[in-house]
């Protein structure tokens, strides 16, 4: 061990520290300062605006200065909504199924296309919604109904968010339902109940946060989808009455209007302060999911 | 009473059976789609050159503008990412092992960080430029991506390197290494099928991303030639495209989907191969 | 001697290739407590799963043979297996309790039967919980959920809650090896006082509670049937070689 070698190699030890440390402090810094950006772009809004008309409010023309972001918010939660009605009960039945009575061939084909599709990007997404969706409705399911549609509205942007978080939310409740240990369902079926009473009474039960914090991240994946239901939903500026009409989501109308941010005041600060908004609801959001499968895993 | 419970059964397995039938239709009808409007689209022109004649009322050329933007994006913000993310996963996992309240808090902060849209990291990108006056280039577009893709690498290498035993650590304590050289020499090496799926991972997702590009890349119909210039990626020449009343630029819209697609579900299979062969030589 | 309830004929298990359990065959007598004894890995506790058909929530065993049970071979494909399951209690190593309260953890397998009767419920639900002596400790939080009981109690409960459905035998695997030498002890009273009207048949790989408690021990060894008989002529007069070394070696 000469000398020299050892003074390099201590050298290039305490750099590798160093640069351990600072990286992770930067990571530390990371949300504070995105918040803090946003809020401080967002400062001019609401300095001459109260936040509750902002919220209250769906008048939005921002050349005359009205920028109420009711019709937007109705826009992001009708469409979370929908989304989350189609694909809950979906996946819940499809992972009992997979988890309880499928063959194991069929449950490994199933993670595999699970996989596949949480891989595919928004804008494909979108782009198949387009192509499919849109026709589908303006076409068939519309009329069926008795409504005329463009196709570009509620429904398909609830169908489209729908099938991007069916692969998150199946994948976590299959992985809930897996872990539950066999010796509670052999208890349960030795005291004479069927299978399916085990799966009702006692395997959803004993599953119960894990369920509902698949449901809380389904829910956060859908409040911040913004590429692929900004292609199809419509985005006219209106509280929706019905699903065949276009809808308006928060992350849709920061990404359809920063061309015109900069020519009419106060603008950009209202995009910002959209995606403040956007911000806060989905970190609250996720630390309560973590916080309830946090709560699973201690119970087991 | 026992053919009632045995009916509610039959009639849930059926649905159950439906349902599960049904999200397997939609994969594969999404693919189908795909595919079959992206191959009529595709040429060897279309993917060796770029658009021309005018951005949207283009009619021939092809889309090597956003194929070698978004690569060049891709690389780019995945390199800064495995640089700061390596670190402070590596960190997490030995030096700051320790200080468990910390680390766990750490990793609270990154799981929150995962699910924020990436809209918001480009408007956030957005703000950050308007700030400093700089243009939508490709520099800021990689910055915005590295941004929102570091807390995703970190927190899949994390998870891969908490599988390692502590013996491992300790049996290279013991030899007289410090923390940083059993970081990198005998704890990595453990990890690396893990590295190379968090790597993968972050590739992927950077490059099928359109909200934070959208704002802080541009968009053009050249071939970027310095950090500043902008870039067209493969996402937003989808999102651009698309609805263009002009069959030919439809074209390279869907064009661009399918290699989009294609690459992802490429990046995704190596990802599988990989880690089940190098997982043969590790514990 | 005594009739038999339960007549094991050519069982065969299997895990894809690997034999668990090499052509069974046993009988087990009508109240009595009946010890299978053997070193870890032997088959004993896939023997106790099979009476009661557990073994259909594995779907990698393959269970060949006949068990009767009063004389139905509880695997004949029109078996009703509920009510075949209904005859048997299973406790199982570590306590289970279903996610429920106290009260509910009883009365699930009674709701199953059809029993709704509010005041025959809570009727069973005091019965059988003083029966496994659990009573007092929890007669005045009924509604709490089981989980909260300590590790002793929760494992009288399901021993209360498999009471409760009115079986005729008991399963019982490893019943006390999770829990400390006060709750095995009570555990094991128990037993002993349940014999009367109950069959019970136990799992255990303790020497000393197998001699405490058996009336009949069947010792197996890599899935067969190697010795049985009462304890006095296993403990004092093994026959085979397998038994004499495991009893010397004590495990």
């Amino acid at each position: 061990m000469t000398t020299f070698s050892y003074i390099s190699r201590r050298w290039t030890d305490s750099i590798s520290d160093t640069w351990i440390n600072i990286t992770t402090f930067f990571l530390l810094l990371l949300p504070l300062s995105i918040g803090l950006g946003l809020v401080l772009k967002s400062l001019p809004l609401l300095t001459t605006h109260s936040f509750f008309r902002l919220i209250d409010s769906s008048a939005w023309s921002p050349m005359n200065g009205h920028f109420g972001f009711y019709a937007f918010i109705a826009g992001s939660l009708s469409v979370t909504l929908l989304s989350f009605i189609l694909s809950a009960p979906v996946c819940l039945l499809a992972a009992i199924y997979l988890t309880q009575y499928a063959p194991r061939w069929l449950m490994e084909a199933m993670y595999f296309i699970i996989d596949v599709l949480a891989g595919i990007p928004s804008v494909v997404f979108g782009a198949w919604g387009v192509l499919v969706v849109v026709p589908l409705i303006s076409e068939y399911i519309a009329p069926a109904f008795g409504f005329t549609s463009t196709g570009y509205c509620l429904l398909a942007g609830g169908i489209v968010l729908a099938i991007m978080i069916v692969p998150y939310v199946l994948n976590m409740l299959m992985e809930v339902l897996r872990s539950i240990p066999v010796e509670l369902k052999e208890a349960s079926l030795s005291l004479g109940a069927t299978y399916w009473e085990t799966i009702k009474w006692v395997l959803l039960r004993e599953g119960k946060t894990g369920i509902l914090a698949a449901i809380n991240l389904g829910i956060s994946k859908a409040l911040g989808e913004t590429i692929a239901v900004l292609m199809v939903a419509g985005n006219v500026v209106q509280v929706p009455r019905n699903v065949f009409q276009p809808v308006y989501p928060l992350p849709a109308l920061i990404a359809n209007n920063y061309g015109d941010m900069m020519s009419i005041p106060l603008y950009d600060s209202a995009l910002i302060f959209s995606a403040l908004l956007l911000f806060v609801i989905i970190i609250v959001f996720n630390m309560l999911t973590r916080l309830l499968f946090n709560r699973t895993a201690k119970n087991h | 009473m026992k053919n009632k419970k045995r009916l509610e059964e039959q009639f849930f397995l059926w649905i159950m059976r439906a349902v599960t039938a049904s999200i397997i239709l939609v994969f594969f009808l999404i693919l189908l789609v795909i595919l079959q409007k992206g191959w009529r689209a595709l040429s060897w022109q279309m993917v060796s050159e770029v658009p021309e004649g005018g951005f949207y009322f283009g009619k021939s050329g092809g889309i090597l503008n956003a194929i070698i933007g978004s690569l060049y994006l891709a690389l780019g913000s995945t390199f800064l990412a495995v640089l700061i993310g390596l670190p402070v996963a590596l960190g997490m996992n030995i030096h700051f092992v320790r200080k468990k309240r910390w680390v766990s808090a750490l990793r609270f902060l990154l799981d929150a960080l995962w699910g924020v849209p990436t809209i918001v990291f480009g408007a956030f990108g957005f703000a950050i430029m308007t700030y400093f006056h700089l243009r939508a280039s490709l520099l800021a577009g990689i910055i915005t991506v590295t941004l929102f893709i570091v807390p995703i690498f970190i927190r899949a290498l994390d998870e891969a390197l908490r599988t390692i035993p502590i013996g491992l650590l300790e049996g290279s304590y013991s030899m007289g290494a410090t923390k940083t050289r059993t970081a990198y020499s005998v704890f990595f090496r453990q990890a690396l099928p893990g590295f190379i799926s968090a790597l993968l991972l972050a590739f992927g997702r950077s490059i099928g991303d359109a909200a934070s590009v959208l704002f802080t890349a541009g968009y053009t119909d050249q071939i970027p030639h310095s950090l500043q210039d902008p870039t067209a990626t493969l996402p937003l020449a989808i999102f651009f495209q698309l609805s263009s009343a002009i069959p030919e630029v439809k074209q390279r819209a869907y064009a661009a989907a399918l290699i989009l697609t294609g690459i992802i579900l490429f990046i995704s299979l190596i990802s599988r191969l990989a880690t089940r062969k190098f997982k043969k030589n590790i514990l | 001697m005594s009739d038999n309830i339960i007549s094991i004929k050519n069982l065969k298990v299997d895990a894809g290739n690997a034999p668990i359990l090499k052509n069974i065959n046993l009988e087990i007598p009508r109240n009595k407590i009946t010890v299978l004894l053997g070193p870890s890995g032997c088959g004993k506790t896939t023997l106790l799963k099979c009476l009661n058909r557990l073994t259909d929530l594995h779907p990698q065993l393959k269970v060949s043979g006949q068990v009767l049970i009063d004389g139905e071979d509880i695997f004949h494909p029109k078996q009703n297996i509920t009510r075949v399951r209904q005859k048997m209690g299973l406790l199982s190593q570590k306590p289970f309790p279903l996610p429920m309260s106290i009260y509910k953890n009883i009365t699930y397998g009674l709701k199953i039967k059809g029993i709704k009767d509010k005041k025959q419920l809570q009727s069973i639900v005091e019965q059988n919980l003083d029966d496994a002596g659990l009573w007092e400790e929890v007669k005045d939080r009924l509604h709490a959920p089981a989980t909260r009981l300590s590790i002793g109690q929760q494992q009288r409960l399901c021993l209360a809650r498999g009471l409760a459905v009115g079986p005729e035998i008991i399963l019982a695997d490893e019943p006390t090896s999770a829990l400390d030498p006060i709750s095995s002890r009570k555990i094991e009273e128990k037993f002993l006082d349940l014999k009367n009207s109950y069959t019970l048949i136990a799992v255990t790989h303790i020497l000393r509670q197998a001699k405490r408690l058996a009336d009949h021990i069947v010792f197996i060894y890599l899935g067969e049937v190697v010795e049985q008989g009462t304890p006095d002529a296993i403990f004092n007069n093994p026959q085979t070689a397998i038994l004499k070394e495991y009893l010397q070696s004590g495990h």
